[in-house]
């Protein structure tokens, strides 16, 4: 039997199926873990609506689970608050950009106004220059924009607030 | 959403919110058969992604629908189960995909209408309902700019790209009468705290959309009386055909997983 400790130290080396270099719980996306008499339940938040690869983090979180020694694991879905990349741990910011991609600046308050052709000047996160260009809003999955650095000519990934 | 689950006594609720995550379905589904399409390797990402949203929303719609109906109908049933005459989208959302500047403006038509719709449905007398409209709001802000910056883009472009944007806005106008219209089911949720009155969202609409039309140089059509009825059930000759491509497999092998 694992205590809630143990279980969330097991959830620190799920990783991200898509960006494999941060846990789920850097992520923010484990809200709970609740130890029960019907087993563990672990409460998780999805981070776009559409994500595919919240089905394979709810399995690899039982695997991990049950790797740890847990006995029953369910995994259940709250939506509410809704996930927000503010919540994505400061341990996690370093990480993205050593894997290449530009970590997430503040998330618009809600009710905030979408201003035309916004094109943030990030720095590329392999040269550091700011001379960047956005080639999209959308990149390889749902949460990242594609951007390309126009001094070192690299593209690279920018984890877009929500 | 299991603290949620309660099937609701009021036949105009489940109908309002089946109609939501119609709209979002058939948005989705016309959406990604741009995947592999598309004139840009970038936007045919941008475009896939989404259409990932829009299914995403409509599964997480269609599950709290059948969790409402109480008839153990899920959300696969309820998608892919179901005939024409049951689907309950605006008639918009299925109209079928011709260029590139068709899909943006259809889609940032339907976008600045969602990005609306969201933020009054926050405050929806459903909470389940309220905390999906938290979650696609802030998609829904996405499509919004993406969508809109190529309507400019088109619009305030080459010869061909304006003639292009401007048909496509002729051709669909007409079509975005039918997000405001109402009939009694849409009164009694309005009524019940469920949603918005549509009617509340058209000045609303009309100053998030007609700025950025201008902007792309585009006329925007005088209104007209032409009214399409797909969110009463009474849809266009083109939703057979996309059921039958979306349906096609769960028909042909049903409870096929893999």
């Amino acid at each position: 039997m694992l205590t809630e400790a143990q279980a969330w130290q097991a959830l620190d080396a799920v990783e991200d199926p898509e960006i494999p270099v941060v846990s789920v719980t850097e992520l923010g996306i484990v809200r709970d873990v609740i130890l029960g008499e019907d087993g563990l339940r672990v409460v998780v938040t999805p981070t776009y609506s559409g994500c595919p690869a919240t089905e394979m983090i709810a399995e690899s979180i039982v695997d991990a689970l049950k790797a740890a020694g847990a006995g029953k694991v369910s995994v259940e879905t709250r939506l509410a608050p809704p996930w927000s990349t503010d919540w994505i741990a400061e341990s996690a910011r370093e990480k993205l950009r050593a894997y290449g991609i530009v970590p997430p600046q503040p998330a618009l308050p809600d009710g905030a106004q979408v201003v035309r052709f916004m094109s943030r000047k990030l720095p590329c996160p392999r040269c550091r220059s700011s001379h960047t260009t956005r080639l999209s809003e959308f990149g390889s999955t749902a949460c990242k924009s594609l951007y390309r650095c126009e001094d070192c000519r690299e593209p690279f990934e920018y984890f877009k607030p929500i | 959403m299991g603290a949620t689950a309660m099937t609701s006594t009021n036949p105009a609720h489940l109908e309002y919110v089946l109609r939501l995550g119609d709209a979002a379905l058939i948005h989705g589904q016309r959406l990604s058969e741009w995947c592999g399409q598309a004139p840009v390797l970038e936007e045919d990402l941008a475009l896939a992604n989404m259409a990932l949203d829009f299914v995403g929303q409509a599964r997480m719609l269609l599950s709290h629908a059948g969790t409402l109906e109480g008839k153990g109908r899920d959300e696969d049933t309820l998608a892919f189960l179901r005939h024409e005459g049951q689907y309950r989208n605006p008639t918009l959302c299925e109209m079928p995909n011709t260029d590139f500047a068709h899909t943006m403006i259809k889609g940032f038509l339907l976008g600045s209408f969602n990005l609306l719709m969201w933020s009054r449905l926050c405050g929806s007398s459903d909470k389940a309902l309220a905390a999906i409209a938290a979650k696609s709001l802030k998609e829904a802000r996405y499509h919004a700019e993406h969508t809109g910056d190529w309507v400019i883009r088109l619009g305030d472009g080459t010869e061909e790209s304006h003639r292009r944007a401007q048909a496509a806005l002729d051709m669909l106008w007409p079509y975005t009468n039918e997000l405001f219209a109402a009939n009694p089911t849409d009164d009694a949720a309005a009524a019940a705290g469920v949603g918005p009155a549509w009617s509340d969202l058209a000045e609303d609409w009309e100053k998030a959309v007609l700025p950025v039309l201008k902007h792309a140089t585009l006329t925007v059509p005088a209104r007209t009386p032409f009214q399409t009825y797909g969110k009463f059930g009474r849809h266009s000759e083109h939703l057979g055909h996309l059921l039958a491509v979306m349906q096609h497999l769960p028909r042909s092998f049903p409870g096929a997983t893999w």
